[in-house]
């Protein structure tokens, strides 16, 4: 995605500027005499035809990515509740294990993220395996992540929440198989 | 007549007093246009030095020059700042300095409007100041969002700061929208067309539209959240059914228009300097307008990609998706209508233009991140990182600064009459071309490596530490680059010799006049016959000096300029407009009482202020209109016609139907939230509704009823009969709605039923001041204006008043 998207905007980049260059050098040449552009190739063609078709398909593929990372019913998925508030976040996992700034998930398997707010809007957010999804008093939101590989994992609060929003980060353990029964196993 | 004669008495009519005495009163177009631009430089430069303590602050890793509390201050102020107080001030100051002399007018429809605009923004914009200077600034972020900026976690005033300022200087964002929507459609030249107004007129036409409709959004949703922070009313508190996604709707249905409100006027002068630069015609330019028009309407439809993160379903996230990536079309087709117009002329690289070339490459870049925002996957990646900073401020900078620092070279001579000396101009560009590039490329890439936005330290070893330094250096080479654009300005006005008439060759009506301009703009009004008058007439500012134009006779000390036929620009009437005066400054002065009043927490007093307005603007109304009638006057050519006493439409009925306009949106901005709260928000439905009553909805829309037809029998005392019945009717619903700090239902249906309140009570007031008026004989068959205008506010008031009535009452009739 990303890389597609630098390659489009260099050419098109590339595009103005060469015109606009172009522009300036054809005025050293051939002095006199009126010239005009045509309106159809200019106006027409550049500025609305070809916006049009790159638009098109760019959406139509950020589409088809975005429904790709949608929570679609998986019996295999684990469900833990998301409470954040300044400055913190509490987890709840399977079977009432809470956890404070810790998030235990199972890799390979999707973890579904129920996420509100007691306070103020805050955002949680794990870089390297989802986007964002806001944290709002009063209401709720989900959020689907898989982790392919175990390890751990940085998140951080990305909505301004006040003097303590830039220390509001969490970590992510993704558990082997092994690890995971260990950590439910735990509850009991 | 001598043209010096004709001189002498235009300027003994359109001049100021001498002194502060004529400071103060003065109510020019000229004056207020360049008194906003100046003043919007000082708070760029305001912001500007925020700008460089921030950097300051992330130049290095782990800095302690300045603690997250203050760090707030300053990120917050540099936004609030930057887009309040500069952006849409300048353009403001820009259009009123130059729209008139582009349209053959000699002052805008309102120009007490413009005056009480100016000083509400002066007051307002020092209140902010100040307060950041006492170290109770904003702190919330430019955005506010509630629940952070609430009461809760907000106990201090720097909110309050924010939403009583800044609706205080939006105040002169609405007049400035009416005032230069009503200038452009009615005070233009004879015989310019729709199809022949300058270019930059239909800009301003589509800016100022955008302004009546996406500014009373932010106007409401402040209101609302000034009250819940003062009086505990829970719109946006979700233990008590309000909801903070309700302020994210309102901000940014505001929001996003406000990017193409700045945009569209800098757009507007690159389409008028660029041809000039390039010796040529502008190409395209009926593409040019539907661009123009298609972005003003397209923008309002885009609000929701500000909210992508909310968890806001798939589907819906795709349409505004599209829709995001939609508005790049008529931006496409602006550029490369720029790009065929080079294309077709012979450029120059004159200063203007090397700021234009400086504003393509940079704004192209800006829409491309744009372009790549808009799509939902990796705006959730990227959302909230400095790549959004780099992105905005490529826009923002690219698309305004450029533009408006092209602008500043190619109007210059226009206010100082002067050229410019040596090639400082020249040594400013490079270094704010090189420092801006520096700072905000480099922050593309912090962002991809993940830096969030909005933090005030950051640790070693994230790969930032190397990026940031170079960011902060470019930051401080583009704050020399200004601070050399203003020696630059400088150096003009004290040594620069002076410059002759129209420099660049253009062929817009605003170079028909001597550099520096007169007070009154032209001596006789042009009348125009293509789109490009000085290139048909190379000399038509001398002849109009001489006097050979419309309206060329300075008689009864009247202020008089040409209304035209919206669409034909046929001449329709002589508007008079009103002189110098102590009104608009003592208006502000009360509504800046009022809003210190709020800001100290003395409510009980607050409500006196605004007893003081209405009665100053009682008087203000007063100082229209003549007691006999005037009749058809000569306007030169051997034509007549009427006055503004005595024509039917007014530039004052199209003032009036646009702000009712503005009312209505914000009517329906309090609807959306009355049923989005509803729909969507926890913890309905309330504990206890409106109990059930017919004798309000009836009486109310009795009262309706008669003052709507009254008002068109001329029956004034049953107009007024009417709206007391639906301010009663009214006041009666608010006895029986439970507490409105008990419930956002309550807090909202108290609010709705305030909005019927105030405009039935003003409808009652203005219908009073009718009857006053007719009584004291400034009415007759001719001069039939002001109930004309009555009608207008008669018919709001009591449409408002007994929709709301009803409304109310509806679901205890259900429950």
């Amino acid at each position: 995605m990303w890389w597609v998207m630098l390659g489009g905007s260099a050419v098109l980049a590339g595009l103005v500027f060469v015109l606009l260059a172009l522009a300036f050098r054809r005025r050293d040449r051939g002095r006199g005499g009126e010239r005009t552009a045509s309106g159809r190739l200019w106006i027409g063609g550049l500025g609305l035809a070809m916006p049009v078709v790159v638009l098109l398909a760019l959406v139509g593929y950020a589409l088809t990515v975005g429904i790709g990372t949608l929570p679609t019913p998986d019996p295999r998925a684990v469900e833990v509740r998301v409470n954040a508030r300044q400055y913190a976040w509490d987890m709840v996992h399977p079977g009432g294990i809470r956890t404070q700034n810790v998030l235990h998930i199972p890799a390979g398997r999707p973890a579904d993220l129920v996420i509100t707010s007691s306070d103020v809007i805050h955002s949680f957010w794990i870089p390297r395996l989802a986007g964002k999804m806001d944290a709002i008093p009063g209401h709720t939101n989900r959020l689907r992540i898989v982790a392919d590989t175990p390890g751990t994992y940085r998140g951080e609060c990305a909505e301004y929440c006040g003097v303590g929003h830039k220390d509001h980060n969490f970590t992510v353990v993704a558990h082997d198989a092994a690890g995971w029964t260990a950590f439910t196993e735990g509850a009991r | 007549m001598s043209a010096l004669k004709r001189h002498q008495d235009l300027t003994a009519i359109w001049g100021n007093e001498p002194g502060w005495r004529g400071y103060l009163r003065s109510v020019n177009h000229s004056d207020i246009g360049k008194r906003f631009i100046v003043a919007a430089f000082v708070f760029f430069a305001i912001g500007g030095v925020l700008a460089m303590l921030i950097r300051a602050q992330l130049a290095t890793p782990r800095s302690a020059f300045v603690g997250p509390e203050v760090y707030n201050q300053l990120f917050t102020m540099h936004g609030s700042i930057m887009m309040f107080l500069f952006a849409i001030p300048m353009f403001e100051g820009l259009t009123m300095y130059l729209l008139p002399k582009m349209l053959g007018s000699r002052d805008l429809a309102f120009p007490r409007l413009s005056s009480l605009g100016w000083w509400c923004y002066l007051f307002g914009g020092t209140i902010i100041v100040l307060a950041m200077l006492a170290g109770v600034a904003p702190d919330a972020g430019w955005f506010l969002y509630p629940p952070l900026s609430g009461k809760t976690y907000t106990p201090g005033i720097n909110s309050d700061v924010w939403l009583l300022g800044i609706t205080f200087v939006e105040i002169s964002a609405m007049c400035a929208a009416i005032e230069i929507t009503v200038s452009i459609l009615k005070l233009r030249a004879a015989g310019m067309r729709f199809d022949r107004m300058p270019i930059f007129a239909w800009y301003l036409l589509g800016t100022a539209g955008m302004m009546v409709f996406g500014f009373p959004p932010l106007i409401l949703g402040s209101i609302l959240l000034e009250v819940e922070r003062a009086f505990g009313w829970p719109f946006y508190s979700p233990e008590l059914g309000g909801s903070p996604l309700l302020w994210q709707h309102l901000f940014w249905l505001f929001g996003h228009p406000e990017v193409y409100i700045i945009f569209l006027p800098a757009a507007g002068a690159v389409s008028t300097i660029l041809p000039v630069m390039a010796r040529t015609r502008l190409l395209g330019y009926g593409a040019i307008v539907a661009a123009v028009m298609a972005l003003a309407f397209l923008s309002f439809g885009l609000w929701v990609h500000h909210m992508f993160t909310t968890g806001i379903p798939h589907m819906a996230l795709g349409f505004f998706s599209a829709a995001s990536a939609l508005v790049a079309i008529p931006t496409a087709v602006q550029i490369f209508a720029w790009l065929g117009t080079l294309w077709q002329g012979r450029p120059e690289m004159k200063l203007p233009m090397l700021y234009l070339v400086g504003f393509f490459i940079v704004f192209v870049l800006g829409g491309l991140t744009g372009v790549m925002l808009a799509m939902v996957p990796f705006d959730a990646q990227a959302h909230d990182t400095a790549f959004v900073t780099a992105h905005l401020h490529y826009v923002l900078v690219g698309g305004f600064v450029f533009p408006m620092l092209a602008a500043a070279y190619y109007w210059l001579p226009h206010i100082t009459g002067r050229e410019r000396v040596m090639r400082v101009g020249e040594a400013a560009f490079w270094l704010i071309f090189i420092g801006f590039n520096l700072t905000f490329f480099m922050m593309h890439l912090t962002g991809l490596l993940g830096m969030p936005r909005r933090i005030d330290t950051y640790p070693e070893g994230m790969g930032w530490t190397w990026l940031n330094l170079l960011s902060s250096v470019g930051g401080f080479l583009q704050a020399f680059g200004f601070a050399l654009f203003l020696i630059d300005v400088v150096l003009q006005i004290w040594l620069g010799r002076v410059h002759r008439r129209n420099p660049w060759g253009a062929t817009t009506l605003e170079w028909a006049m001597p550099i520096p301009s007169t007070t009154y703009n032209f001596a006789s009004l042009p009348t125009v016959t293509t789109r490009d008058p000085l290139a048909d007439d190379p000399d038509l500012g001398v002849a109009l000096a001489r006097g050979e134009g419309l309206l060329a006779e300075a008689r009864h000390g009247w202020r008089e300029t040409l209304a035209v036929d919206m669409t034909s620009g046929t001449p329709e009437h002589v508007a008079i407009l009103p002189g110098n005066s102590w009104l608009p400054i003592a208006t502000a002065a009360m509504l800046g009482g009022f809003f210190l009043m709020m800001l100290a927490g003395l409510y009980a007093l607050a409500p006196v202020f605004l007893v003081g307005t209405v009665w100053l603007g009682w008087r203000w109304a007063w100082t229209n209109g003549t007691r006999g009638d005037v009749g058809m006057v000569p306007i030169g050519g051997g034509q007549s016609l009427p006055t503004s006493f005595e024509a039917p439409r007014t530039t004052g009925w199209w003032g009036s139907v646009f702000a009712l306009a503005a009312s209505a949106t914000l009517f329906a901005s309090l609807l959306f939230g009355y049923a989005f709260l509803w729909t969507i928000a926890p913890n309905w439905p309330p504990p206890a509704l409106i109990p059930p009553s017919l004798v309000v909805p009836l009486l109310a829309i009795a009262g309706a009823a008669a003052a709507g037809i009254a008002v068109r029998a001329g029956r004034m005392p049953i107009v007024l009969g009417g709206h007391l019945a639906i301010v009663a009717a009214l006041i009666l619903l608010l006895t029986t709605t439970p507490g409105p700090s008990t419930h956002a239902y309550a807090a909202t249906s108290a609010a709705l039923a305030a909005y019927g309140l105030f405009h039935a009570g003003l409808a009652a007031i203005m219908t009073g001041f009718v009857m006053a008026r007719a009584k004291a004989g400034f009415h007759s068959a001719a001069r039939a204006t002001e109930p004309r205008i009555l009608r207008l506010w008669s018919d709001h008031g009591a449409g408002a008043g007994a929709f709301i009535a009803l409304l109310l009452v509806l679901p205890g009739w259900f429950a």
